[in-house]
């Protein structure tokens, strides 16, 4: 018995209303006041989040087991035959539904709510910007693709939204598009992602030949239907032998699907688009870049969790790739000067964080940290923005300072948000971060020594900003100073809001080891299940260990230590950067040019990619154009020349050669015509002598 | 009686003389004579033959030619007077106007 | 008394061969003239000699009388002396010459071998008559029974002939037509 309800009923219209106002600032938005844009466009994601509020509600209120809600809208590919890799002929159906469970619940939540608040302060941050409704079209556009992506039942819907994202992000990053920087890194993003994209394609196709269905789970239709989810074939599989856990096929997959979520969620190798990607709009950087669509990949990861619990190699794989994005990208971190830059990398490495948890199977604290992540993050880029918008454009930390009296609001909303990812109880970073630490403890001591390093990284880099940013001596540029102002209303209240929700957020899932009842992991152990009873039974927490106490200490100290290290650094003695950087210049020259990462790539990739353009075009222009279209002309010219010559030498010849011969045949015979009588007498004689000749001959 | 051979040949040498008179003379006059020579030539023919037959039909056809060589020589002269009022000459020689 | 018939024939054929040859030959156009008459005359008497009385004075009428008259009237008319000056004969004479002969040629073997062909005619031999009429009949009225008997139609057009001929010659020669 399905749970009901008129959100929960209607949940499909949640990713719709701001699509709606998307397609009317792309039809009318040119026309609209800067008012009714704002109007329309935050009120339909309002919408959005009162709708997927209630159908949360509605959903909760429904017995545990029984909490999931799945409604097909409409036959996207229409169901027919289809033969997998191994032989079995299924019936494959891709429709375009929605799937309502406890994790697209967290996960329509975060982006409804965080995506509100950020286009509430969008109204007062973009107010003075060209392109206002061109702005919030985009905004709206993500909105759509974002909710498709959350709220999707299949995989190949889920990538409709995926694409969408991808396709928003270019059109946001590159959103100044006069600038030659933005358009780069909003194609730079387009193309990274899109290299991640070709192995989840990939990734697809190998599921789709081996299960036969893309859909996520057959649970919670209201017919129950024939056709059965990933979920339900994989349990199926295991059951009848054909498939095993660890199969190489499944790792592949797994493996594949995660290339897709590297590219999306800036991991290693491909997140180099991530730290150009600041060059869009400040909140567009922290709706997309730190609180929805990078947090795609970890949500795909999550939604398949039923897959890489059957993939051990490929679990393995994310947890490592993630700890060493997390530690990779706190380093760079330490030596970057834009605040932004500074807070890209930030997210690079708390997404690592993300998929330490779920590679070693701590799916719940990953998504946990998600939610809380959102939070805390968007605050921070929006409190970045903020502080830009009051020294009027300067983004670079060594020229701010002393701005904590300035600027009271976004200051104080700032420090929340730098004590919560710094993991300093009782604010929400802490409790997400010693989750994952803890289960990463449990299941390899060197991946949790790479998260605990990072997490003192962590809070040494996010001091370091917030030292440079709001105290010390100001170095604020005379002319900015000046106008230094607290921003309006409209910028404030998210940023407050935020602020709340990143002491609070954590407390939903307070750890059992502290008291608390982790409602959090329970909401979403229905699906963090896995696909068979043995891995279920290993999702079961042990969270009960004496152990936790002292890892949550020493988490605790090494966090400490890093905000202490950046007040020694930073206000105490402020000569200790420049001597640390003069003593090892070599070092500090490779974390400030981000370990020359972008220069190999661009070595190996992309000026190659550009040589293969340039060969093409020679190619185009030598060959194609030369043979076939200079070629064809050629071939015109020279069949022309050849009927010139024919019709002037043979055809011409002809006739002319008839004329002549007439004219030499007649010009002696024209001598006949003498004009004298006399001669023409003679030839009448001569015609009569000749005539008796023959009359001679005709009668004899 | 004269045989009729006499007479033919007589009309023979006539007309080998006014033949020869035509194509060869430049002065158109004489060419005219000679044509006139020609007719001659031709009605002794005639009449030595109406004598043989005893039909007088060849006289009477000598009359004819004699009547249409009066109108040709008639015409002939007038176009001789036109052409020397024109070109003051009466040599055939120079009356090669259609000459190609 | 044939021999007499033979003297005259003779005597005609010749003056009329020479005066031909003559006529051909001078250079004077009046002289031709002279000769063109003479030549005329010796035909009417060969038409006399014929019995053919009415054609003799139609010849020594018409022909001497009146066309000769014309042409020496249109001689004088011309201008002659220019004419004396000039080349007689032109440039065609060899090969007239031989054409003509072989024409003469030709003609006169006609005229020899008709008599030794069976049915081409009476040979050269033939008499001139069979026998003489008992009574010489009227040529006048045969000829003019003949005229306007059988032939009365191309008499008519005859006449026609000669009234064009007249016109044509007064157009031909007026000054201004």
């Amino acid at each position: 018995m399905t749970p009901s309800g008129y959100f929960l009923d209607h949940v499909w219209l949640v990713p719709l209303f701001p699509l709606f106002t998307a397609a009317l600032m792309l039809l009318a938005g040119r026309r609209l006041r800067n008012g009714a844009v704002s109007a329309l466009c935050v009120g339909s994601v309002a919408a959005s989040f009162v709708f997927a509020a209630g159908a949360v509600l509605q959903l909760v209120a429904a017995d545990p087991a029984q909490r999931v809600k799945q409604m097909i809208l409409f036959a996207w590919v229409p169901a027919g035959p289809m033969h997998t890799a191994a032989g079995r002929l299924v019936d494959f159906v891709a429709d375009w539904g929605v799937l309502l469970d406890p994790l697209s619940s967290v996960m329509v939540l975060v982006v409804t709510g965080v995506g509100l608040l950020i286009h509430i302060y969008s109204i007062g941050y973009m107010g003075h910007e060209g392109g206002y409704y061109r702005f919030f079209g985009y905004m709206n556009l993500f909105m759509f693709s974002m909710l498709t992506l959350v709220l999707a039942n299949n995989l190949l819907l889920l990538f409709v939204g995926w694409e969408g994202v991808g396709l928003c992000s270019y059109l946001l990053i590159g959103f100044y598009f006069l600038r030659r920087s933005a358009a780069d890194a909003g194609k730079k993003a387009f193309i990274v992602n899109r290299v991640g994209d070709t192995g989840f394609l990939l990734g697809v196709f190998l599921l789709v030949a081996t299960l036969g269905t893309v859909r996520f789970t057959s649970a919670g239709l209201p017919v129950p239907s024939a056709y059965s989810g990933i979920a339900q074939a994989l349990a199926a599989g295991i059951e009848s032998h054909a498939l095993a856990a660890g199969a190489p096929v499944l790792t592949a997959i797994a493996l594949l699907l995660f290339v897709g979520a590297t590219g999306k969620s800036a991991q290693l190798p491909l997140y180099v688009w991530l730290p150009d990607a600041m060059e869009g709009p400040t909140p567009v950087s922290a709706l997309i870049h730190a609180a929805t669509m990078v947090t795609a990949g970890v949500y795909m990861v999550a939604r398949m969790n039923a897959l890489y619990q059957l993939a051990p190699l490929a679990l393995e794989v994310v947890a490592v790739v993630g700890a060493a994005t997390a530690i990779f990208a706190a380093t760079l971190g330490l030596a970057q000067n834009d605040i932004k830059r500074v807070l890209a990398y930030s997210t690079i490495s708390q997404l690592g964080y993300m998929f330490l948890a779920l590679g070693v199977g701590a799916f719940a604290a990953g998504i946990f940290h998600l939610m809380t992540h959102a939070f805390f993050k968007a605050l921070l880029f929006l409190g970045s923005g903020s502080v830009i918008h009051a020294v009027s454009g300067e983004q670079d930390m060594r020229k701010m300072g002393a701005l904590w009296s300035r600027i009271p609001t976004t200051a104080k909303t700032f420090l929340i948000a730098a004590l919560a990812i710094a993991g300093i109880p009782p604010l929400a970073g802490f409790v997400s971060k010693d989750e994952i630490l803890g289960k990463a403890f449990e299941h390899s001591p060197l991946l949790w020594l790479v998260g605990f390093v990072t997490a003192g990284l962590t809070a040494f880099y996010m001091f370091r900003l917030v030292n440079m940013t709001f105290f010390g001596t100001s170095r604020v540029d005379p002319e900015a100073a000046r106008h230094i102002h607290e921003s309006p209303r409209s910028m404030t209240m998210p940023l407050v809001i935020l602020a709340a929700l990143s002491v609070i957020g954590g407390w939903i899932g307070w750890p059992v080891a502290l008291g608390g009842v982790n409602r959090f992991e329970r909401f979403l152990e229905p699906v963090t299940r896995g696909a068979t009873p043995e891995t279920a039974a290993e999702g079961v927490a042990h969270h009960t260990m004496a152990g936790g106490y002292a890892l949550m200490a020493v988490s605790v100290g090494i966090a400490l230590a890093g905000i202490w290290l950046a007040y020694a650094f930073y206000i105490r003695r402020r000569e200790l950067p420049g001597r640390v950087a003069a003593s090892w210049p070599r070092l500090y020259r490779l974390l400030y040019r981000k370990y020359y990462v972008d220069e190999v790539y661009d070595a190996m990739f992309v000026n190659r990619t550009k040589d293969l353009g340039t060969a093409l075009g020679a190619f185009d222009a030598g060959v194609v154009d030369g043979l076939g279209v200079d070629g064809a002309g050629w071939l015109t010219r020279a069949t022309s020349r050849l009927s010139i010559w024919w019709d002037t030498w043979i055809v011409d010849g002809l006739v002319n050669v008839v004329g002549r011969a007439v004219r030499a045949l007649s010009y002696p015979v024209r001598w006949v015509q003498t004009g004298v009588v006399s001669s023409y007498a003679l030839f009448i004689v001569l015609g009569i002598v000749l005539g008796i000749v023959l009359l001679g001959y005709r009668l004899h | 009686m004269i045989p009729i051979g006499h007479y033919l040949f007589l009309s023979l040498a006539l007309f080998i003389i006014g033949v020869i008179g035509v194509l060869t003379r430049r002065n158109v006059i004489i060419i005219l004579m000679s044509i006139e020579l020609i007719l001659n030539a031709v009605n002794i023919n005639l009449v030595a033959f109406a004598r043989l037959f005893g039909d007088v039909a060849g006289q009477v056809f000598a009359i004819f030619i004699i009547t249409d060589a009066a109108a040709e020589a008639a015409v002939g002269l007038g176009i001789i007077i036109a052409f020397f009022r024109n070109r003051e000459t009466v040599l055939s020689d120079e009356m090669d106007m259609l000459k190609w | 008394m044939h021999l007499l018939d033979k003297a005259l024939f003779y005597v005609f054929a010749g003056v009329a061969v020479i005066s031909a040859v003559l006529v051909v030959t001078r250079r004077n156009a009046v002289h031709s003239a002279i000769f063109l008459i003479t030549a005329l005359l010796a035909t009417a008497g060969i038409f006399l000699q014929l019995q053919a009385e009415f054609l003799f004075i139609v010849q020594v009428i018409l022909y001497a009388g009146g066309i000769m008259v014309l042409f020496v009237f249109v001689i004088m008319l011309v201008n002659l002396d220019v004419a004396l000056r000039q080349v007689q004969f032109n440039r065609q004479k060899w090969v007239a010459g031989i054409v003509v002969l072989a024409l003469a040629a030709q003609l006169g073997l006609v005229i020899w071998t008709a008599g030794r062909i069976p049915g081409a005619g009476p040979g050269p031999n033939a008499a001139a008559s069979p026998a003489p009429a008992p009574q010489l009949q009227p040529n006048a009225e045969m000829v003019a029974r003949s005229l306007f008997g059988p032939y009365v139609l191309p008499l008519e057009i005859a006449s026609v002939l000669l009234l064009v001929a007249m016109i044509g010659a007064v157009v031909m020669a007026k000054r201004k037509v």
